[in-house]
């Protein structure tokens, strides 16, 4: 009887009628301007003669010209690769850090847990650029207070600003930003274990650090395999800390990371098009990197649910 | 950082031709929707400029010579110099950029190349007479085509530490070989202290410095381009600093940084190659050493010369998207030409004037603020703006600015060779415009 009252107002459209804000939006401010970047990647300028006065420029099909530039740039895949160095700090010990803390968070014996969790989780509500700033102003020796103290010690004064130092100095800003962020998520699966498993893993003699080592990690592992998702894809985008830390040192290069050498093309070298392609091709990296990884992810554990 | 930021960060920057393209239709948006203002006259003009104080510049025009040519200019403030260019060939791009742009000279080319600026020759073409040679030929770029008519200008100066020159015993340079053995000296009389530093995050004092020598970066012949950026001249000026920053005479750090406001403002580096509006700046970095400065001629190549180079300076343009060009014209040349406009330009935004009489009438008779110790300032500086050397710029100084960064940054890091870094530059700016189509001749 039900069912016929809802044919009456036409149960099939009603789905779609719901569906079609989110689609509009999705289609005008997502799925069109990813498809006019990737029509823009095929196309290029062509000028003729001095290139002054009206009608001297054009824009014509490309081909797969600029995806093969790209690809032959040596400058791209180098900022790839010093990404990559920096992702290898950033990454083990962001997540490190985050999972010591949740856990020492989430022991019984903690006193004054809100605020230290709040004092651990502010850094994330810093705008990255403040952050970069901030600690770019720390890491020139000339304006430091640390290297007064330093100084006043007689101890050495590394330039943070340069070669691998650079590095630490680059990933500090973005653990120091990101730990608290990430902390939160393992936190609450934490939270969201039920408290008979511990009681049954105490009354079985486990210690605190054998609960936390062999009960509560496994146990959030969907968690530290959503960060370290998270995390995979903000290190391959890095982009506003170096390019905050540029002018205060010659080391950054403005090609430093791959976002940025996208940015430059666009708007230091004016060619839009060689961006689109370098842009959709990072876009492409990122997408099979984070998937490639969900999959192995979710295979390991449906083998583990199998046994 | 935080990752969510990053994400938005990321999806922006996939689609960051998109969302210029995009930008494009609402800067035009911006650009029109206070025509409906001008209601005093039937032409109604858009200005897009960073000049701070340039509204009230503008209202004079509007109230005088404007309100009975029935032409009202509305000022847009704007982000200033590459910034802007990007905005105006994508508003360009979309058929709907202002009236009235402000573009620094070596922007011109660019923007000439992307036909976003009109030749006003018919009638600007009278103001040329208001201007020193070498700065209409800017505004020319070796045509028989006027594409802007000058606003300011940065002629090149050598800025010291007075009182400190005489307490190490140094004297000002007349010489580029006089400046390297002052910094020497000083070296050597005070090891932890640096006459100035090479700075490879300011393409512009590099390209002055190479201009001074008498590079000619761009030149054309026919229908073909010549790129000299490692000409003789530059390579030159790129092997002085080079070896400079070698042997640890001067500092290698960028300018612009707190820690070399830190520097001025200490006495730690106590000379800066810079232009004529370097009281300003100086006045932020270094508000503690006011009137210990003096300004003097730049150092010469050999000691009979007498040329400078310049660092900065800007136009005004008129677009080709302009309905009104003539009305556009006759503000431009108003604004920079007329007396009364380039007293307020001076008094309201502080900017030094391309016209050659205003350089030293009002607001020019009494030096700056900063260097109030200096009486004959601005009387020094219509001197050296006289002999500043003629500049080439092409359509792809944007490309050589960036490559001279990273280039420069890298060796200026390692202390190697800066005539390598020099021949990078230049291979990569070829390299730009023969990708774009353009005919270079070897």
């Amino acid at each position: 009887m039900t069912s016929t009252s809802r044919k009456a107002y036409g149960v099939k459209g009603t789905p779609y009628a719901f569906l079609l804000p989110a689609t509009i939006l999705f289609a005008l401010f997502f799925a069109l301007p990813i498809g006019y970047a990737i029509y823009l990647s095929f196309r290029k300028v062509k000028v003729s003669g001095l290139g002054l006065g009206s009608g001297a420029r054009k824009e014509v099909w490309a081909g797969l010209e600029n995806y093969t530039d790209a690809l032959a740039d040596s400058e791209l895949v180098a900022g790839a690769l010093r990404v990559l160095g920096y992702g290898c700090i950033v990454v083990p010990v962001m997540l490190g850090l985050a999972l010591l803390f949740a856990l020492m968070l989430d022991s019984e014996k903690v006193r004054l847990a809100p605020f230290t969790r709040l004092a651990i989780f502010l850094p994330y509500a810093i705008p990255g650029v403040v952050a970069a700033l901030l600690w770019g102003f720390l890491y020139l020796p000339d304006v430091s207070p640390f290297y007064f103290v330093l100084e006043r010690l007689g101890l050495p004064q590394p330039d943070l600003l340069d070669g691998g130092p650079l590095y630490l100095a680059l990933s500090n800003i973005a653990v120091w930003g990101g730990t608290g962020f990430n902390m939160i998520v393992i936190y609450t699966s934490l939270q969201a274990i039920p408290a008979e498993v511990y009681e049954a893993a105490r009354l079985d003699g486990a210690t605190p650090l054998q609960i936390a080592l062999k009960i509560k990690i496994p146990m959030v592992a969907p968690s530290l395999v959503l960060t370290f998702f998270f995390s995979i894809i903000a290190t391959l985008q890095v982009f506003s800390e170096p390019t905050t830390l540029k002018p205060l040192t010659n080391s950054v290069s403005t090609t430093w990371s791959p976002l940025m050498k996208v940015y430059q093309d666009a708007f230091g070298k004016g060619d839009i098009y060689a961006a689109a392609a370098q842009a959709t091709i990072i876009a492409l990296v990122t997408l099979l990197l984070s998937f490639g990884f969900l999959r192995a992810a979710n295979r390991r554990n449906k083998q583990e649910a199998a046994r | 950082m935080p990752i969510t930021n990053r994400r938005r960060l990321f999806f922006r920057s996939a689609a960051v031709c998109v969302s210029a393209a995009l930008g494009a239709t609402a800067l035009a948006a911006c650009g029109s929707e206070d025509d409906s203002e001008a209601e005093s006259g039937p032409v109604s003009l858009t200005y897009w400029t960073w000049t701070p104080g340039m509204d009230k510049v503008v209202d004079l025009w509007n109230k005088g010579q404007g309100e009975k040519d029935q032409i009202t200019v509305t000022v847009k403030k704007q982000a200033s110099g590459d910034t802007l260019v990007t905005k105006i060939l994508t508003a360009h791009k979309a058929g709907k950029a202002p009236d009235l742009v402000q573009a620094e000279y070596q922007a011109l080319p660019t923007l000439v190349s992307n036909d976003a600026v009109a030749d006003i020759a018919g009638e600007v073409g009278d103001a040329k007479s208001k201007f020193a040679d070498g700065v209409w030929q800017q505004t020319t770029l070796g045509t028989d085509a006027v594409y802007a008519v000058p606003q300011d200008i940065g002629p090149m100066m050598f800025y010291y530490r007075e009182d400190l020159f005489k307490q190490y015993g140094l004297t000002v340079p007349t010489t580029w070989e006089q400046f390297a053995e002052t910094a020497r000296a000083l070296k050597k009389k005070a090891p932890d202290k640096d006459l100035t530093t090479f700075s490879a995050s300011d393409s512009g004092l590099f390209a002055g410095l190479a201009q001074q020598a008498g590079a000619k970066w761009w030149t054309t012949s026919g229908d073909k381009w010549k790129v000299g950026i490692n000409d003789a001249a530059s390579q030159k000026v790129a092997k002085f600093w080079g070896d400079l920053v070698k042997e640890g005479a001067i500092d290698n750090q960028p300018m612009y940084t707190p820690a070399w406001n830190k520097a001025l403002n200490t006495g730690k580096q106590i000379a800066w190659v810079s232009a004529v509006w370097a009281p300003g700046t100086l006045t932020t970095a270094a508000p503690d050493t006011k009137g210990k400065w003096a300004m003097a001629p730049l150092p010469q190549w050999s000691q009979s010369q007498n040329v400078s180079g310049s660092w900065g300076g800007s136009s005004t343009a008129v677009t080709t998207d302009s309905e009104h060009k003539a009305a556009a014209a006759k503000f431009a040349a108003w604004l920079n030409t007329d007396d009364a406009a380039l007293q307020a330009l001076a008094k309201e935004s502080g900017i030094y004037p391309a016209a050659t009489n205003a350089q030293t009438s009002g607001a020019f008779a009494t030096p700056p603020d900063y260097f109030s110790n200096q009486s004959d300032f601005y009387t020094k500086a219509a001197e050296i703006a006289k002999t500043t050397a003629p500049s080439a710029w092409g359509p792809n100084v944007n490309v050589a600015y960036t490559t001279f960064k990273d280039a420069f940054g890298k060796a200026a890091k390692d202390k190697s060779d800066f005539v390598a870094a020099l021949t990078t530059m230049q291979d990569d700016t070829v390299a730009d415009l023969e990708k774009q189509g353009f005919e270079v001749s070897e």
